[in-house]
C-alpha cells in the first residue's frame, strides 16, 4: 500500500525521525494558514500525489512570500500532473504539503528494502542523493554501499557508522545520520514497509540531517495488524475497478488492450495474458479470481471485467485445482444471464470436476465457445474479437 | 526414486481443523498420502478424517514419528506454524498459505539458519510425487508417474505444465511447487540440486515468472553443474512493469525482473524456454528427441481427443 509523502513524514516525524516542519493543505486558504504558521521566509509548496518525480513535473514550488505561496498553491491544485510514474493520463492534485525551505548543503540517498537474495532487510545509502536510485545504480554502481541486516540484532550501529562514513557525512553529523538510520530502520520493522526510502536526505547548512522527501510502501500481507497505516489509506489515488475488485478479493490489474481475461492463479494469469498476445490480441486485464472462488466471486469478476467499456471479448482460463470446475461453471453462467452478455465469451476449464463443469456450460443455454486448451482458446477469442470489430 | 517425499513420508496437517486443510485432508489420504496426524491448539484429542488431532506438533510427533507436515494455517499465525514444525525437527515442512507478511518470513528464514528443515513455500501448491504421495492442493489425477522433475514458481501454472507432458505420454518423477512470495524456503537451484542427484529424473522443467533474478541465477547454476537437459518457460512477457501481478514476488521493478532479460539469461546458459505456455510439454519432447531420451521418458500412451 502506498502513502503520500506527508503522511510518511508524520510517520518519522512520530517516531523521532527528522524531518523539515509541514503542514498538509486541501485548499489554497489552507496552504496560505500553513504557510503563516510555519516559522520560516521559504516555503515548498508540494503536490501530494502517489506518483515519483512531481518536481520534473511542475508539481514542487519554492515560493519566498505568503503570495507566491497563494499563487503556487492555486497553480498546482486541482492541476493534473504527469511524470514518468504516472503515465500520460497523469493525476489530479487534491492535496498538498507546505513546509518550510531549508538551506541545503548536501543531498544524499537512503533506502530500505527487503532483499530476495538474502532474504534480509538491506539498508543501501549513497553520496549521489536526489537522483533515481536506479539512476545512480547504473551511473555510479560503487557508490551505493548495502549493509544487510540481521533480524536478531536489527540495524546496529557499526553498521549505520560505516554506512554514514562510506557516503562521506561529515565526521560530526555522523551520530545525526546514525540516530536517522537506526530511527527510519525501526519504522520500517514496526510498520512493516516493504519500501522505506529517503530521497533525498539532507544536510542542512545549520548541520541538521533529515528527510526531505520520504516513500513508505507498506507489505499488504501485514496491515491486518496496522490499523494506523490502513488509515491513510487514500482511495482517490487508486483505480476504481481495483478497488471493487479487492473488494471480493479477486486480484485485479486494468490493461490497456480489449480481451478480458478472468483466470484462476497469477502465473496462469500472467501466461494467459502472454498467450492472448501471442495469438494478436491484447488483454484488457489481468484478473486473478484465487483459490477458493465461490460462484458469487466469478458473477462479480465478470461485473467488473464487463464494466470496462474497452472489452470486446472475454477469455476464461481455469485450471482447477482447489477451485472446482462445476462452481466456476456454475457462477460463470449466473453472471452471464445477470449481465446480459453481449460480448463473445470463450472458456477453457480443466481440472477438478471438469466433467461436471463442461456439462452446466453446455445445459446452460448461454452462448459460450468451449476451448481444448489454452492455446485453442486465445486463437478462438482474438478471431473472435476480430470479427466483431469488422 | 523421487525428491523430497515418497510413499514413506508421514504427513502431520498443521490446521487440520479448518474448512480447506479438512477438504484436502481427504484429498490427500485419497491418493495415498501417509497422513499420520494433525495440530489444531485445543482440539487435541479429538479425530478428524480418522486422523488423530493433537494440540502441538511436539505432541504429534512424538506420537505418530511424522517426518513432514503441511500448513494450512491462517496467514497471520503461518509464521509460527512453521516455526513449531522446524522446532519439532521435521525433514519437511510445506507452506500452502498464501499471503504472510514478509517480515515475518524474514524472521523464519533466520531461525531456520543450521536447523534441519528443509521449507517448501509459502504461498505454493505443495509436492507431488505421482501415484506415492501428494502434499499439497493439486489436483492429483493430472499426474502420472515417470521421469521428468517440475519446478515452478507459480501453482495452476505447474498444473499447466504437467497437464500437458501426462497427455503426451511423459510421466513426472516429482513435481515442486516453491511459491510466488520474495522470501520462501526452497528455490529453484535447490530442488534442481535434488534433481539433478535422483537417478530417476532424467530432465527438468522450471517454471518461472517475471520479477526478481531467481531463475538468472538457477540458469547460472544449470549451466556450471546440471548434467540433465532443462527446459524452461517464464510467465509474464506482457505483464506493465510497476504493477504487481497477483503473487506478492512477481512485479517488474526498476527495469529489472523482466521476462526478456529472464528469457534470454536462460537461453545463454543452455535452457531451451518454451514460446508460449502452450508449449511447455513440447517443448521438452523436442529436447527429449535430441538428447535421445524421449523413449526413456515416455511412460504411457499419449492422450489423442
Amino acid at each position: 500500500m502506498n502513502i503520500h509523502e506527508y503522511q510518511g513524514k508524520e510517520i518519522l516525524e512520530l517516531n523521532g525521525v527528522s524531518v523539515p516542519k509541514g503542514k498538509v493543505a486541501f485548499t489554497v486558504e489552507e496552504a496560505v494558514r500553513a504557510a503563516e504558521t510555519l516559522n520560516s521566509d521559504v516555503w515548498v509548496v508540494k503536490a501530494q500525489i502517489h506518483a515519483g518525480g512531481r518536481g520534473k513535473a511542475g508539481g514542487v514550488k519554492v515560493a519566498k512570500s505568503l503570495e507566491e505561496v497563494q499563487t503556487y498553491a492555486s497553480d498546482i491544485l486541482g492541476s493534473t500532473l504527469v511524470t514518468h510514474q504516472t503515465g500520460p493520463e497523469g493525476k489530479l492534485v487534491k492535496r498538498l504539503l507546505i513546509e518550510e525551505g531549508c538551506r541545503i548543503k548536501k543531498e544524499y540517498y537512503v533506502g530500505f528494502v527487503v532483499d530476495r537474495a538474502t532474504s534480509r532487510i538491506v539498508l543501501m545509502a549513497s553520496e549521489e542523493g536526489g537522483t533515481e536510485i536506479e539512476e545512480i545504480a547504473e551511473k555510479y554502481p560503487e557508490k551505493i554501499v548495502k549493509e544487510v541486516i540481521d533480524p536478531v540484532t536489527g540495524l546496529t550501529p557499526f553498521q549505520a557508522r560505516r554506512v554514514a562514513f562510506a557516503i562521506n557525512i561529515p565526521s560530526k553529523q555522523v551520530n545525526k545520520a546514525v540516530a536517522f538510520m537506526t530511527g527510519l530502520y525501526k519504522v520500517f520493522v514496526d510498520k512493516d514497509c516493504s519500501i522505506a526510502e529517503i530521497n533525498p536526505l539532507v544536510l542542512t547548512e545549520d548541520g541538521n540531517i533529515m528527510a526531505l522527501d520520504a516513500k513508505l510502501n507498506f507489505d499488504s500481507n501485514a496491515l491486518y495488524r496496522h490499523k494506523d497505516i490502513v488509515a491513510y489509506r487514500d482511495l482517490d489515488e487508486e483505480n476504481e475497478k481495483e478497488l471493487e475488485a479487492s473488494k471480493y478479493d479477486l486480484s485485479y490489474i486494468a490493461l490497456n488492450g480489449n480481451i478480458g481475461c478472468m483466470v484462476n492463479g497469477a502465473g496462469l494469469a500472467m501466461a494467459t495474458m502472454d498467450i492472448v498476445k501471442h495469438y494478436g490480441g491484447e488483454p484488457a486485464n489481468f484478473l486473478d479470481v484465487g483459490g477458493g472462488a465461490t460462484a458469487e466471486k466469478v458473477t462479480e469478476a465478470f461485473k467488473i471485467i464487463l464494466s470496462d467499456s474497452k472489452v470486446k471479448g472475454i477469455f476464461v482460463n481455469i485450471f482447477g485445482g482447489i477451485m472446482k470446475c462445476d462452481v466456476i461453471a456454475t457462477g460463470i453462467v449466473e453472471a452471464a444471464k445477470q449481465v446480459s452478455l453481449h460480448v463473445p465469451l470463450v472458456v477453457r476449464l480443466e481440472g477438478t470436476n471438469v466433467d461436471l463443469g463442461k456439462k452446466i456450460l453446455r445445459e446452460s443455454g448461454v452462448d459460450i465457445v468451449a476451448a481444448e486448451s489454452m492455446a485453442d482458446g486465445a486463437e478462438k477469442i482474438v478471431t473472435l474479437v476480430e470479427q466483431g470489430g469488422n | 526414486m523421487s525428491v523430497f517425499i515418497n510413499k514413506d513420508t508421514k504427513v502431520l496437517v498443521q490446521g487440520i481443523t479448518g474448512a480447506t486443510a479438512l477438504f484436502h485432508t481427504t484429498q490427500m489420504i485419497e491418493y495415498g498420502t501417509k497422513i499420520v496426524g494433525g495440530v489444531t491448539p485445543g482440539k487435541g484429542g479429538t479425530m478428524v478424517e480418522g486422523v488423530p488431532v493433537f494440540n502441538t506438533v511436539k505432541d504429534a510427533v512424538e506420537v505418530t514419528d511424522a517426518n513432514a507436515s503441511v500448513i494450512y494455517v491462517p496467514a497471520p499465525f503461518a509464521a509460527d506454524a512453521i516455526l513449531e514444525a522446524v522446532d519439532a525437527e521435521l525433514d519437511l515442512v510445506i507452506c500452502i498459505t498464501e499471503h504472510i507478511p514478509v517480515l515475518d518470513m524474514v524472521k523464519v528464514k533466520r531461525y531456520m539458519e543450521g536447523k534441519k528443515t528443509r521449507l517448501i513455500g509459502p504461498n505454493c501448491p505443495g509436492v507431488i510425487t505421482p501415484e506415492e504421495c501428494k502434499i499439497g492442493i493439486m489436483p492429483g489425477y493430472i499426474h502420472k508417474k515417470g521421469h521428468v522433475g517440475v519446478v515452478s514458481r507459480s501453482g495452476t501454472l505447474t498444473y499447466e505444465a504437467v497437464h500437458q507432458l501426462s497427455q503426451a505420454g511423459i510421466g513426472q518423477s516429482t513435481a515442486v511447487g516453491i511459491g510466488g512470495d520474495p522470501v520462501n524456503g526452497t528455490d529453484f537451484i535447490d530442488t534442481l540440486k535434488a534433481f539433478n542427484e535422483d537417478e530417476d529424473t532424467y530432465a527438468v522443467i522450471m517454471i518461472g515468472e517475471i520479477g526478481g533474478t531467481a531463475e538468472e541465477e538457477a540458469a547460472r547454476w544449470v549451466k556450471a553443474n546440471m548434467t540433465k537437459p532443462v527446459v524452461g518457460f517464464i510467465g509474464g512477457r506482457t505483464a506493465p512493469p510497476g504493477k504487481r501481478m497477483g503473487h506478492a514476488g512477481a512485479i517488474i521493478s526498476g527495469g529489472k525482473g523482466t521476462a526478456d532479460e529472464k528469457i534470454s539469461v536462460l537461453s545463454e546458459c543452455g535452457i531451451k524456454v518454451a514460446p508460449t505456455p502452450s508449449d511447455m510439454g513440447a517443448t521438452l519432447i523436442e529436447v527429449l528427441k535430441e538428447q535421445s531420451l524421449y523413449e526413456k521418458c515416455k511412460t504411457h500412451e499419449v492422450v489423442t481427443k
